[in-house]
């Protein structure tokens, strides 16, 4: 399937590119002991600049999700799952992605899943599958 | 809170106009948004040299986009204006920013009256490319926006994609059917085949909408806001001399624009979005309540929007909307609380924020011909979804 593909910078690389090592890394700040998403220079809570990338487990929660049944463009494969994922490390720590190898039908809210990667050129693009 | 301080009540709506709504219009842009600024100048009771003001959402960002073709300095170029203020750009609290800025440019004391637009050509640029506002054309090559980065690798390729997600939550949490979400387009739909300027008017069953097809589960052909090219215009006034205006002023009782989460769509509240900020703003800046409302002409880019603007104005409880409007008859134009009175964006055509403001005057000045609604003083308009969210109390003075 074809996709758009992110721009790497000195924040957002390690959350694309941790798969090469298989690694989903997640911003985490040491003064608040908490996880962050989108990753970005400081803390959004108290502003630290000593943040940077930790290796979650990659397991987490379906919060919400969509099947796309929408031809947007003709390299798409339809129908596929959009769905917010709320990640086992935190409450509230989430991130948007696809839910791929499964049958759309078997995808709910509240269903486990855990990261896979993706490659494309530079980038490991982290997805979830369901956990079995 | 000190009720001299809130700026906006001295802020008046004195006019308002609109050009043709078309899919497509034969006119170019510029002229769309000089037919809808002149009628509202005219309609105030104003002459062109009395307008020092002229603000915009979201401007023409540089590129005159369909999206908003025309911003403030060309129109101001195009009409010979002489302005003390003027303001546009995507950035800020969704559709209504435009209102917003003016608002507080009289009450800073910058303007007397400001002209307001905004316009949009959607419906011509869909007849040659259907894939252009896919949200992976926004940008050229990787994508570097601070969140549609986020989204666009994923294959979100509109915000449809993100609204599914909000109502598919909303069904977890509170049950919401697909009926109940339908009866926000069949409503619409009534409302615009009142409207001769709808884009579509008619009739659609729940048969229809339940026959139409997914777009992005749970969300339907039907929940889809219709794209159209028009321009709507208002005039602000500074309140204390509007009353020498051709209308009665309706005074911007109270704004709400705040945002009080992060600027995501998946970080937020997923069921209250940025609308709970926005609405609980507004409703600490007035003594009046939301029993008080009339009408209400709430953001249906996608129906889902509508639904959690009804919640969190207060309009009905939390998780309630889905009861609220089942059946229809509490929204109807002969409801307790008629919403979206000119077919709102799903069936009047996607004018895209001003339009609810318009159609909010129109309602509250008797004015609105087939579609007015019982005679009413105050009204709601309030535009965006997902992180973008603003609100306006608007109060009829008699």
């Amino acid at each position: 399937m074809s996709r758009k593909l992110p721009a790497l910078t000195a924040d957002t690389c390690h959350f694309w590119q941790g798969g090469a090592e298989g690694q989903l890394l997640i911003h985490f700040c040491p003064d608040c002991q908490r996880y962050f998403h989108p990753p970005s220079p400081v803390c959004p809570s108290c502003c630290s600049n000593r943040v940077g990338p930790k290796a979650v487990s990659g397991h987490g929660q379906i919060v919400s999700y969509t099947i796309n049944y929408q031809q947007w463009n003709p390299t798409l494969d339809i129908p596929y799952v959009v769905a917010i994922v709320e990640l086992d490390e935190q409450p509230g720590l989430r991130l948007l992605s696809n839910i791929v190898n499964c049958p759309t039908e078997q995808v709910s809210i509240g269903l486990q899943v855990r990261v896979c990667f993706e490659r494309y050129e530079d980038i490991w693009l982290p997805l979830f599958e369901v956990q079995t | 809170m000190n009720i001299e301080r809130i700026g906006e009540k001295q802020v008046a709506i004195t006019g308002i106009g609109q050009s043709e709504v078309g899919r497509p219009s034969a006119l170019s842009a510029m002229q769309l948004t000089v037919d809808a600024a002149l009628e509202a100048i005219e309609d105030a009771g104003l002459k062109k040299s009395d307008i020092d003001g002229v603000a915009c959402w979201p401007g023409d960002n540089n590129n005159g986009s369909a999206f908003s073709p025309v911003g403030p300095n060309a129109l101001i170029s195009t009409l010979g204006l002489n302005v003390n203020w003027f303001g546009g750009g995507y950035e800020g609290p969704g559709p209504l920013a435009g209102v917003i800025n003016g608002a507080m440019a009289i009450a800073a004391g910058l303007c007397d009256h400001v002209l307001v637009f905004r316009t949009i050509t959607e419906a011509t640029q869909r007849q040659t490319d259907k894939t252009a506002t896919a949200l992976s054309n926004k940008t050229v090559g990787r994508d570097t926006s601070f969140f549609w980065q986020w989204y666009t690798p994923y294959n979100v390729q509109s915000a449809i994609n993100l609204a599914a997600l909000y109502a598919q939550r909303h069904s977890y949490e509170y049950g919401t059917r697909s009926e109940q979400l339908g009866q926000i387009a069949l409503t619409c739909r009534a409302n615009a085949a009142l409207n001769p300027k709808a884009v579509f008017r008619e009739p659609l069953s729940m048969e229809d909408y339940l026959s139409s097809r997914l777009i992005s589960t749970p969300l339907r052909l039907f929940d889809c806001d219709v794209h159209c090219d028009a321009s709507t215009a208002i005039v602000l006034s500074r309140k204390d001399i509007a009353k020498d205006c051709r209308n009665p002023p309706i005074t911007l009782e109270a704004i709400g624009s705040a945002l009080n989460q992060p600027w995501s769509w998946e970080q937020i509240d997923l069921t209250g979005m940025a609308a709970i900020d926005a609405a609980s703003m507004m409703w600490a800046r007035t003594d009046l309540g939301p029993a008080d409302v009339g009408s209400a002409q709430l953001y249906d880019g996608f129906s889902i929007f509508t639904m959690i603007w009804l919640e969190a104005l207060g309009l009905c409880g939390r998780g309630e909307s889905g009861e609220f409007v089942e059946g229809g008859s509490r929204i109807a134009l002969n409801g307790q609380l008629p919403i979206n009175t000119n077919g709102g964006q799903l069936s009047g055509g996607r004018t895209h924020g001003l339009g609810y403001v318009h159609e909010a005057c129109a309602q509250l000045w008797g004015r609105a011909g087939a579609r007015q609604s019982h005679a009413h003083d105050v009204a709601i308009a309030a535009s965006g979804g997902g992180p973008l969210a603003g609100s306006l109390l608007l109060v009829k003075n008699r």
